[in-house]
């Protein structure tokens, strides 16, 4: 640990920095409600210039239709932090891919009853085989009932031995 | 931003069109698939090429500079004005039409995608490895289908064998370039699609043999949506696709 002193400019302002990701990170995906942007490596960068907040994001999908509410909760959201003026912007570059899913949000995910991605989204994973286990019972005796489902992130499953259908969070 | 505006303007323009157009036609099928999970496979398809066509149209605005945005260009062209292949604009047909469809579509876009992942436009190179991802999953299903209903009942074969008959004649404008798209090949912006021809042919012909039809034998390739020079069909998708911002310009909700 180093000993800084707590009125030292550059500590008031990671102070304030952490206070911003907190805030930005801490806004719930609308579509999977369990995971924040921060779960899922959507939020890519928080960076503070002449007392401005930028939050970068990424999308998951470019057709996400979450991310135009996702970039108004990130403005709440530091807004009631304090943060009066801040802005949202999109980068492309990387690409996300289900690999930006942090470890606690796979376990929130399945907690939830949402399978999480399984497996590295290299291009073998996306087309080989797929061991799915079901959220519910643990059981990797699953079925895929659909590629698509009720998101474009989502696939849909059902479990062979306690028969629950289940959403699976498809690698990309 | 590298080399000509224009040129890249254009090129933005044909990718963006080619996605708005096939995104409206998989759009259509809401409501009307054959079974819940292919509703839901077509929306969400939909879903991808809109969000590829916002990319693109976007992008394509910012480079145009002249302060047209993804709606302006979506909304408010003429028909003359849109960039996209004939494929991609024809009436949607039945189950079979559209799968085969997608897997002409998608299995050369995918492709192509990939290798414009390392354009060295880094915006364009952006858009098209993350475009690239989403349509893996549309070229494996449009494959299962295919395969499925062209070694399936006699009817669902024929059904299918009529549909690639009559959509192969519009496959040739994919592989087309012109002078202008052939300076940004040079400059490593834009992607030859000769280069990614002879893999997706081989691909496609595996589906095709797995799925027991015939690619036509026939060259004759139909031509012109990517000079603006399209079907009457078209008219039909811009009347239903600009009908609120002609009617109620700038409507916002």
């Amino acid at each position: 640990m180093i000993n800084v002193p707590r009125t030292s400019v550059a500590c008031q302002q990671s102070a304030a920095l952490a206070r911003a990701w907190a805030a930005a990170g801490g806004v719930f995906d609308p579509e999977v409600p369990v995971l924040t942007i921060a779960d899922l490596g959507v939020l890519r960068e928080v960076r503070i210039a002449d007392g401005a907040v930028e939050a970068v994001i990424t999308p998951t999908y470019l057709g996400c239709p979450a991310m135009a509410v996702i970039a108004l909760d990130i403005e709440t959201a530091l807004a009631k932090a304090g943060f009066a003026r801040c802005k949202v912007t999109t980068v492309l570059s990387p690409p996300w891919t289900t690999d930006f899913m942090s470890e606690a949000g796979r376990v929130k995910l399945k907690r939830f009853g949402i399978a999480p991605p399984a497996g590295k989204a290299s291009r073998r994973a996306l087309f080989g085989e797929e061991r799915v286990e079901c959220p519910r019972c643990g059981s990797s005796h699953t079925t895929r009932v659909s590629e698509f489902g009720s998101t474009a992130c989502k696939a849909l499953y059902r479990c062979d031995v306690c028969s629950e259908p289940f959403d699976y969070f498809k690698c990309i | 931003m590298l080399g000509s505006s224009s040129a890249l303007f254009g090129y933005l323009l044909r990718l963006g069109d080619n996605a708005l157009m096939l995104g409206h036609r998989l759009s259509e099928w809401c409501g009307h698939a054959p079974v819940l999970e292919e509703d839901l496979a077509l929306a969400n398809m939909g879903l991808d090429l809109i969000g590829q066509a916002r990319s693109f149209l976007s992008y394509a605005g910012e480079v145009e500079g002249r302060g047209r945005d993804e709606d302006a260009l979506a909304y408010l062209r003429e028909a003359a004005g849109y960039r996209n292949i004939l494929l991609v604009e024809l009436p949607r047909g039945d189950f079979a039409f559209t799968m085969v469809r997608q897997l002409l579509y998608a299995g050369l876009t995918q492709r192509l995608f990939e290798a414009l992942a390392t354009s060295r436009d880094s915006t364009l190179a952006g858009i098209a490895a993350k475009g690239a991802r989403e349509l893996a999953y549309h070229v494996r299903h449009a494959a299962e289908w295919t395969i499925r209903l062209g070694d399936g009942t006699e009817e669902s074969h024929r059904r299918t064998q009529l549909a690639l008959d009559e959509l192969w004649p519009y496959t040739g404008e994919m592989l087309e370039i012109d002078e202008v798209e052939r300076t940004l090949i040079e400059q490593h912006i834009a992607v030859d699609p000769a280069h990614v021809r002879p893999g997706w042919e081989q691909a496609l012909s595996e589906v095709i043999r797995q799925a027991t039809l015939q690619l036509p034998n026939q060259n004759w390739m139909q031509s012109g949506g990517r000079i603006g020079r399209h079907t009457e069909h078209l008219g039909h998708i811009l009347s239903e696709l600009q009908y609120l911002q002609r009617t109620y310009p700038g409507a916002k909700w």
